[in-house]
């Protein structure tokens, strides 16, 4: 019926099995339903003291616990919740058994301040240096930390628990990240390397010092109340973004293996593309070109046009110069389609999952091709007149769709898209 | 299943044409060939002491990151990456070439994280001396963490630094997850140039081993080596990894395109392998190290192994049996000389193959022990192992052209 490989003669990549988690919810019955309902996870923040904050909400996984607790762990834990969820669906390999690699987004790992507090307190004196902590931290006390605070150590705990084969890639593109591992994975497949790759991305960091840090670049908004109504993409008062966790996780199969296990096919990922913006750390080229081009090597690499994509799935974050700037150069590369295609940011209800987000909005892509139904993007009651994407303000909107393109972009110039099917074309 | 084929049908050859080298025996080439040559390490067991480190030989960041406020915008683990990665598109003949640059595939491995130190012993310092309102830790961050640290300490800034600062426009990845990071991201450019998915790509990292709180980090599982220096294999018995500072870079390019623009390859990259060995068995490394090997294409030129094995046990114990069964190739251990750089010291291994082969001799044996025999002629195969000292394994295979 359909062709196994693509126009370009690789073998077509098909996702069958999907996890996610936001501050929404666990699992993709319970955030599709909330999402299509326009409900916002955000909310004010009770992990830790906000006071002396400019920003005091965020999308907070606060349903998983763990203990001790670190932002890595939580991390951890929501991904491994998401792939338990994916493989399920999968139904691929045995328990712990998973045939083919890991590549997995997770935000970078470091000693977080629970712990240093707790170094800083065995120091037992007044006066406390890096070199009173060093003192104190050796002798096995602390050996648990170590392992936790390893840059690899998520990605080998998923590896050991599911079983995943060869090396575990552990990755970074800021907030391209979760698209970044879909792609790897893509790739693998396509080389022939392995018929199945498990994409994992996670990020469990609102915690004081990443608010901080994103703070005092300006990168947040301060419209704390109600925490609700922060988050507004393409909407004149929009201020920033809203920090979130989340973890999404895909099973990425060739459509070969796939149907000939019989498995349930859930959509096709049918083109990714990057391309790096070399201008500034944190700002877009301003004629956009990088973007532009991330978005037309995405298409190419599908083999589409412009107009046989029927929905994009925005990075839309809310900061002012990032929603101006997709619709800039979304208009240049789909011209006066931009303005008809419709359009949605996920991250007005679920905020800006950081690592994960490309991942989770790839997986919401994917059930709003299986539902043919698009989420609104909500708090949309006083539009940006200079962005004239069709936005789908505040209700979800049932429509035709075929083909999404889920857009990724972060600091460090980093540019990623995905155009996602649901049938292999 | 999830390693780079070698050398399969209608795969394309894979050179090593730009290497970029910034450690603590110099910058460039011929300064760390020659300390090679004459043996010498660059220890310091004074400022960290009991610590020892490899501290960077300082050099003059202004010849490869022009802009004073580029340099402000970086912390050392970055100065020293974009240097060295500037270093490596000079070797290649490639600076400036905008055509090339915007086409690189960029693959780094990173750490990040750099703390600023007055900052965190003042929080605690403070909180020691009963400052326990609710709100003091983030008032304390929000009035003293400058806002550009947190772009110095991301991982993916370092290849975000190395697009501004050199103009490498192509695509960027950024693999985390200590030294197999950087056997993960030799093998995923060497995969994507030898499919044609990509052309040439910029591959490598950096490491600034002169922190203090990455000692903080390692002590907490003893592996920090202490009080006096020693190779690598006469660790046994006082095991640990004395941090390094290092940034090493390859330009990897498929022979058609360096052809093409007759760039001149100083060897070239074979295969990259890596796995997960559960290390739950004495043994299990070793093993996990023995099918690496298998792994890679027949060895039957005249070999030598370059590992990164770090000083930390059980690994290097391990890691010191698998080598055993292989004695007949001639072993430098590049942590002896250079430290544990940790996600660099992977490419900074491929980068000392190529250059023992493109230079026609294995650099000379700095070993107590033994393990390390003198080589007699041109290697023109060697293979680089990276042993993790906690997870990970990786190895490649390095050719003469």
């Amino acid at each position: 019926m359909t062709a196994p490989r693509d126009k370009l003669g690789r073998p077509v990549v098909v996702v069958t099995g999907m996890g996610i988690m936001t501050s929404l919810g666990a699992g993709k019955a319970d955030n599709w339903a909330k999402l299509v309902a326009g409900e916002s996870g955000i909310r004010t923040i009770t992990r830790f003291p906000i006071d002396g904050l400019k920003t005091t909400m965020a999308g907070t996984v606060d349903f998983v616990s763990v203990d001790p607790f670190s932002s890595t762990a939580l991390s951890e834990r929501m991904a491994e919740l998401v792939t338990q969820e994916a493989l399920e669906q999968a139904g691929i390999g045995a328990k712990a058994d998973f045939p083919g690699p890991l590549f997995l987004a997770v935000a970078p790992v470091e000693v977080e301040w629970p712990q240093r507090r707790e170094l800083g307190r065995d120091v037992g004196q007044l006066d406390i240096t890096y070199d009173d902590l060093l003192r104190i931290s050796g002798g096995g006390k602390y050996s648990a930390y170590h392992h936790r605070f390893m840059f690899g150590s998520v990605a080998a705990y998923l590896a050991e628990t599911f079983g995943t084969k060869g090396s575990p890639i552990s990755l970074s593109t800021a907030c391209a990240s979760g698209a970044t591992s879909i792609q790897l994975g893509v790739e693998a497949i396509r080389r022939g390397e392995t018929d199945a790759a498990l994409c994992v991305a996670t990020d469990g960091t609102v915690n004081p010092e990443a608010l901080v840090r994103f703070s005092l670049l300006s990168a947040l908004s301060t419209q704390n109340e109600p925490p609700q109504a922060a988050s507004r993409p393409f909407s004149k008062n929009r201020d920033g973004f809203v920090m979130a966790e989340g973890a999404g996780a895909l099973v990425l199969e060739s459509y070969e293996a796939a149907t000939a296990r019989g498995a349930r096919i859930l959509g096709v990922i049918a083109g990714c593309g990057e391309l790096t913006d070399s201008f500034h750390r944190t700002r877009s080229s301003p004629d956009g070109k990088p973007i532009i081009g991330c978005m037309n090597k995405t298409l190419a690499d599908a083999g589409m046009t412009p107009d046989q994509i029927d929905h994009i799935n925005a990075h839309g974050t809310s900061t002012p110069e990032n929603d101006k700037m997709e619709f800039n150069t979304t208009s240049a590369v789909f011209g006066e389609l931009a303005q008809k295609i419709p359009v949605t940011s996920n991250k007005s209800m679920v905020g800006h999952t950081i690592s994960a987000a490309g991942a989770v909005e790839a997986i919401f892509s994917l059930l709003t091709l299986e539902h043919q139904r698009i989420p609104p993007t909500i708090n949309y009651d006083n539009p940006d007149p200079t962005i004239l994407f069709d936005v789908v303000g505040n209700k979800a909107r049932d429509a035709r769709v075929t083909a999404v393109m889920s857009n990724s972009f972060g600091f460090g110039g980093q540019n990623a898209s995905l155009i996602l099917t649901r049938e292999p074309a | 299943m999830t390693d780079t084929p070698a050398s399969k049908p209608g795969q394309t050859e894979v050179w090593i044409t730009g290497i970029g080298l910034a450690t603590s025996l110099g910058e460039g080439l011929d300064a760390n060939w020659a300390a090679l040559q004459e043996k010498r390490i660059n220890v310091d067991e004074k400022g960290f002491a009991p610590y020892i480190v490899h501290p960077l030989m300082p050099v003059a960041f202004d010849n490869q990151i022009p802009k004073k406020g580029d340099q402000r915008q970086m912390e050392a683990w970055q100065r020293i990456g974009t240097y060295a990665a500037g270093l490596a598109l000079d070797s290649a003949g490639i600076k400036g070439n905008k055509d090339i640059l915007s086409k690189i595939d960029m693959v780094v491995a990173a750490g990040g994280g750099e703390r600023d130190l007055n900052v965190d012993s003042g929080v605690l310092t403070a909180e020691a001396k009963g400052a326990n309102a609710p709100g003091f830790l983030n008032e304390r961050l929000m009035s003293d963490l400058r806002p550009t640290l947190f772009l110095a300490q991301l991982s993916n800034l370092l290849a975000g630094n190395i697009a501004i600062v050199h103009g490498v426009g192509g695509t960027s990845r950024t693999f985390m997850g200590e030294e197999v990071a950087g056997a993960d991201a030799a093998r995923i450019a060497l995969a994507r140039i030898a499919s044609g998915e990509s052309d040439i790509a910029l591959v490598g990292g950096s490491h600034n081993g002169e922190r203090k709180d990455l000692l903080v980090l390692y002590e907490f599982g003893d592996f920090n080596l202490k009080d006096k220096f020693a190779p690598v294999w006469a660790r046994k018995d006082h095991a640990g990894f004395a941090l390094g500072s290092a940034g090493a870079f390859l330009v990897l390019e498929s022979k058609a395109h360096a052809e093409a623009r007759g760039a001149k390859p100083f060897a070239k990259l074979s295969s990259v392998v890596a796995d997960l060995a559960k290390r739950k068995r004495p043994g299990d490394m070793a093993a996990t190290l023995e099918k690496l090997w298998a792994k890679l294409p027949k060895r039957d030129g005249k070999g030598a192994i370059i590992t990164g094995a770090t000083g930390a046990e059980p690994a290097t114990s391990e890691e010191h049996d698998f080598l055993k069964r292989h004695a007949d190739f001639p072993v430098r251990s590049t942590g002896t000389v250079f430290g544990h750089a940790m996600e660099t010291q992977f490419p900074l291994g491929i980068a000392l193959a190529a250059l023992s082969i493109s230079r026609g001799a294995l650099f000379p044996p700095n070993d107590s022990t033994g393990t390390e025999i003198e080589m007699q002629g041109a290697p023109t195969q060697i293979v680089v192992v990276g042993a993790g000292h906690w997870r990970g394994e990786g190895m490649a295979l390095v050719e003469a052209v």
